[in-house]
């Protein structure tokens, strides 16, 4: 207090001195205190480097794909079954080889991935209104929200007869299918990212004249963002084993050779290398795709948010 | 040279008022007229008369059940009053809440950007706008910086920054630095002091901290709970700046601790 006093050229006069030197505080100590705290308070955002990603992220899931080719491999030479039962890794890999120098593999992935992100974009367009629908309107939630809780859990194979019978073995009744499957999911994520949407940033933007479409848009919808993409993510995840099940089931020469019906010609010809190469290549598109699309722009809305884990 | 300390009842309010040019018509400030408010029978408001003066500072203190945060959103235009009249001159007041209520999917200066949009300002003009109000607020350097990399006092402050960009005459606050520890709510007391007295502002602040009612406001209204009724209000004349540890204002914090402690006990006896 003396120290201070001591520094300042003019010296308070009699009572106000304690006022001013309080005011002198104020103004020149608070502001310093102010940029400590802002220093020490503030959240530091490190980026992780690559070497480090290398090592957590991509590192564990290989040497978990190369330990189950070891198990397999181990199991083939134990003989625990017979060679039609269980085909050496190298035969699959054969198959595929076979495949690719045919110049079909490509032909088949993209006959199947095609339609799957098809019939997602069409999910898409229908389940987005429908869910803002059920979610803004409460007659609509009253009647349509138990429906679509339902077909959620309706497996989407349930629908592959009733599209075979209303549309024919063509791709119509694929398309039927997958629409079944992936709406409900698209539709019930953007409801539940729009309840979950805190109040506090509705009123906060009521207050700002947020009200109405300019809500909606500057704030509802944002706000929603992150339940909608997980909605999306399944969405997907539906579209393409409804597809997968539709292909399998509704399989016709006409229809163009996708991985469904590749999986469905090598069971009837006995090729089990075949088999688990259908299954292995169904595995890596639907792995591929959220890997591509899905999970990089979720975690690019939760990061940006503050919300990512990792 | 002792502040001088005049009390007020609630009566009084209109004479106690007129010395601050009461001649001049009220541009801008708060009209509270008779106001009453229920919610499924119960009473929540009860005759609520006050008014904020125009460039006035005035804090409401009560305990909980008082009806604070109902009376703000009331004046805010958010809910609406069963009986009675607010008038709220300048057009929609600006509201800043406990929680920061900031918009996490936008930067700090993206938030205060869309207060400006909204409010119609054209889009050549809303950067620097919004760099100005953060310089105000003292996070010259934050404009790119999201909301969850602030601290707690620093996404107050872009909030308070957000309020402003309304360019209402009128800011309502809710208990905004309740949240906060005491040596961050210290700093910004100060700042929201700076900041008002900067500009002509009228605040109508929400707080059940006595200490800082009286840190702040130019009047101090104590409300009494379930319902809420204006019970007695005081006139602060300790000359700014003050700080919360000033001896009057301890001194007059101690009574109107007093006071609020009797209100509350009688909720007891009831």
């Amino acid at each position: 207090m003396a120290g201070t006093e001591t520094e300042r050229p003019r010296t308070g006069e009699g009572s106000r001195a304690g006022d001013l030197a309080g005011g002198d505080l104020a103004g020149g100590d608070l502001a310093g205190l102010e940029a400590g705290l802002d220093a020490l308070d503030a959240v530091p955002v490190k980026r992780t480097p690559l070497r480090e990603v290398l090592l957590r992220k991509v590192l564990p899931p290989v040497a978990a794909v190369v330990l189950v080719l070891v198990v397999w491999k181990l199991l083939v030479l134990a003989g625990v079954t017979d060679d039609y039962k269980l085909p050496d890794p190298s035969a699959v890999w054969g198959a595929l080889r076979r495949l690719w120098l045919e110049g079909t593999l490509f032909g088949i992935v993209w006959t199947s991935v095609s339609r799957g992100l098809l019939g997602f974009l069409a999910a898409l367009a229908i389940g987005t209104p429908l869910g803002l629908l059920v979610a803004r309107v409460p007659l609509i939630r009253a009647a349509l929200g138990p429906v679509l809780s339902g077909l959620q859990s309706l497996p989407s194979v349930a629908w592959v007869p009733a599209a075979v019978i209303w549309l024919g073995i063509t791709d119509s009744a694929m398309y039927a299918v997958i629409l079944l499957g992936a709406v409900p999911s698209i539709a019930n994520g953007l409801v539940s990212g729009i309840d979950q949407v805190p109040p506090l940033y509705l009123r906060a933007g009521r207050t700002m004249g947020a009200t109405g479409a300019r809500g909606a848009w500057h704030v509802l919808l944002p706000a929603a963002l992150p339940g909608y993409l997980a909605g999306l993510k399944q969405g997907w995840a539906f579209s393409w084993r409804s597809l997968m099940a539709a292909e399998l089931i509704a399989s016709s020469p006409d229809l163009g050779l996708g991985l469904g019906q590749y999986l469905e010609n090598a069971r009837t010809d006995s090729d089990m290398p075949g088999v688990l190469l259908g299954i292995v290549l169904i595995l890596f598109v639907g792995i591929a795709i959220d890997l591509i699309v899905f999970s990089p722009l979720e975690r690019r809305v939760l990061r940006s948010r503050g919300l990512a884990t990792r | 040279m002792a502040p001088a300390l005049s009390t007020n009842t609630s009566a009084t309010t209109a004479s106690a008022t007129a010395a601050v040019g009461e001649d001049r018509a009220p541009a801008t400030g708060v009209r509270i007229d008779h106001v009453h408010k229920s919610y499924d029978g119960r009473s929540v408001l009860d005759d609520i008369t006050l008014d904020v003066r125009p460039g006035e500072f005035v804090c409401l203190l009560g305990a909980s059940g008082c009806g604070k945060s109902t009376l703000l959103n009331l004046v805010a235009g958010l809910d609406r009053p069963s009986a009675g009249t607010i008038e709220v001159p300048g057009g929609r007041p600006a509201l800043m809440f406990q929680e920061h209520a900031l918009f996490p999917w936008l930067t700090a200066g993206r938030n205060i950007e869309l207060a400006l949009r909204l409010r119609g300002v054209p889009r050549a003009e809303r950067r620097a706008e919004a760099e100005r109000l953060l310089r105000l607020v003292r996070l010259g350097g934050s404009y790119g910086k999201r909301v969850h990399e602030l601290s707690g006092g620093m996404r107050q402050r872009v909030a308070l920054a957000r309020a402003l960009a309304q360019d209402s005459r009128v800011l309502l606050m809710d208990e905004p630095f309740a949240a906060l520890d005491a040596i961050t709510r210290d700093v910004l007391h100060h700042e929201l002091t700076r900041i008002w007295s900067e500009t002509s502002l009228s605040v109508l602040f929400v707080t059940h901290n006595v200490r800082e009612a009286v840190r702040l406001g130019q009047r101090v209204v104590l409300l009494s709970s379930r319902p809420g009724r204006v019970v007695r209000e005081w006139t602060v004349d300790i000359p700014q700046p003050r700080r919360i540890e000033d001896a009057a204002v301890a001194d007059l914090s101690v009574e109107i601790t007093e006071e609020l402690r009797g209100e509350i006990r009688r909720h007891g006896r009831d």
